[in-house]
């Protein structure tokens, strides 16, 4: 098969898909995002006689647009621009989950520093600021008085770029200092890996020790109905532990995965690529949310 | 082995080097990214952005 990958830097990820994508004899294509241009009409050169290609940009931005363009053009692409324009944006994310009945930490957005003070002393302390737009865990805030409440929300007003000026609050979950990722294919949970930090932000990315943890019914059917909600996909679907539940506080929707192949016991990759060759045979392309 | 554009150390490859892949200078701690392979062309990384993520 002919498969496309839109990247604009080559991570750990992209390197094992890459990997297991021409060691089973696929014919695979490296598009850099930022070198190509978008038409109205006629796709790019390097899109041509593609039979799938999956979208790996590192730059939210870009991956929403040229999942976009891709879609456009006929071109089946993984994630459907609608998964990805949803899972993005947090408070579309969050709002999704709700309207879906997934159990996902009370949430409220403002967009004046005055209402999202209101929405912060409403929840109480600490509760959470996060960007709308954002990964890594980088400029999330966990708010603990309302002194910093007014210093964070007034450096934001002043300092930052539009998007910070909507203020998405969220109550802050007490979790046992780990937090759980679970990999899905159209929400079918390929493997799950709990991280854990003595910081309450437990990302991989923010050097979480990570372990291969065990899906049951509970978080399968969460991962299966958050996976439907934002129109399916190769997604990273985040939970917490709530006592003898989960609440489901966002999906990634250009997932790493890097860290849990490393304590998964099934190939991670691997499985990846069985369900990649399976859309790209299926030529099929997800309904809009 | 490549030099780094920044401090012009050696810098040790891989043998499954790919086009936009960054790699590090052990000597500078410099980010580079690999433009060519064939020969090995490095430069400097972009700067780590807002919207990047997953």
């Amino acid at each position: 098969m002919q498969i496309g990958m839109l990247y604009s830097r080559i991570r750990r990820d992209e390197k094992l898909l890459l990997a297991e994508l021409r060691e089973r004899g696929h014919d695979v294509t490296k598009i850099d995002v930022r070198k190509q241009r978008f038409g109205l009409e006629d796709p790019p050169a390097d899109f041509e006689g593609l039979d799938l290609v999956v979208d790996r940009c590192l730059a939210t931005s870009r991956s929403r647009y040229v999942t976009r363009f891709a879609d456009h053009y006929d071109v089946p692409v993984v994630n459907h621009p609608e998964t990805a324009a949803v899972c993005a944006d947090k408070a579309r994310n969050s709002l999704v989950l709700a309207e879906a009945g997934v159990p996902t930490p009370a949430t409220e957005v403002a967009f004046t520093k005055e209402s999202a003070l209101e929405a912060i002393e409403s929840f109480g302390y600490p509760c959470v600021l996060k960007p709308v737009v954002g990964s890594w865990g980088r400029l999330m805030a966990k708010i603990d008085s309302r002194n910093a409440a007014e210093a964070i929300l007034e450096h934001k007003e002043t300092l930052g770029h539009y998007e910070h000026k909507v203020f998405y609050v969220q109550e802050f979950v007490e979790k046992p200092g780990r937090d759980i990722r679970v990999l899905a294919t159209d929400g079918e949970p390929v493997a799950a890996m709990a991280r854990s930090s003595d910081h309450w932000l437990t990302n991989a990315a923010k050097g979480a020790e990570t372990e291969h943890i065990e899906v049951d019914d509970q978080m399968r059917e969460l991962v299966e109905t958050a996976s439907e909600a934002v129109g399916g996909g190769l997604l990273g679907v985040d939970l917490m532990e709530t006592g003898d539940s989960y609440t489901v506080h966002e999906v990634n929707h250009t997932v790493e995965f890097k860290a849990l192949d490393e304590v998964a016991e099934v190939d991670v990759p691997g499985t990846v690529v069985d369900w990649l060759e399976a859309r790209a045979t299926a030529g099929l392309r997800e309904a809009p949310v | 082995m490549a030099e780094c554009i920044e401090c012009g150390a050696d810098v040790t490859l891989h043998d499954d080097l790919e086009v936009g892949e960054i790699v590090d200078c052990a000597t500078c701690g410099a980010e580079l990214e690999v433009l060519a392979v064939d020969p090995v062309e490095l430069d400097a990384a972009p700067e780590l952005e807002e919207d990047w993520g997953e």
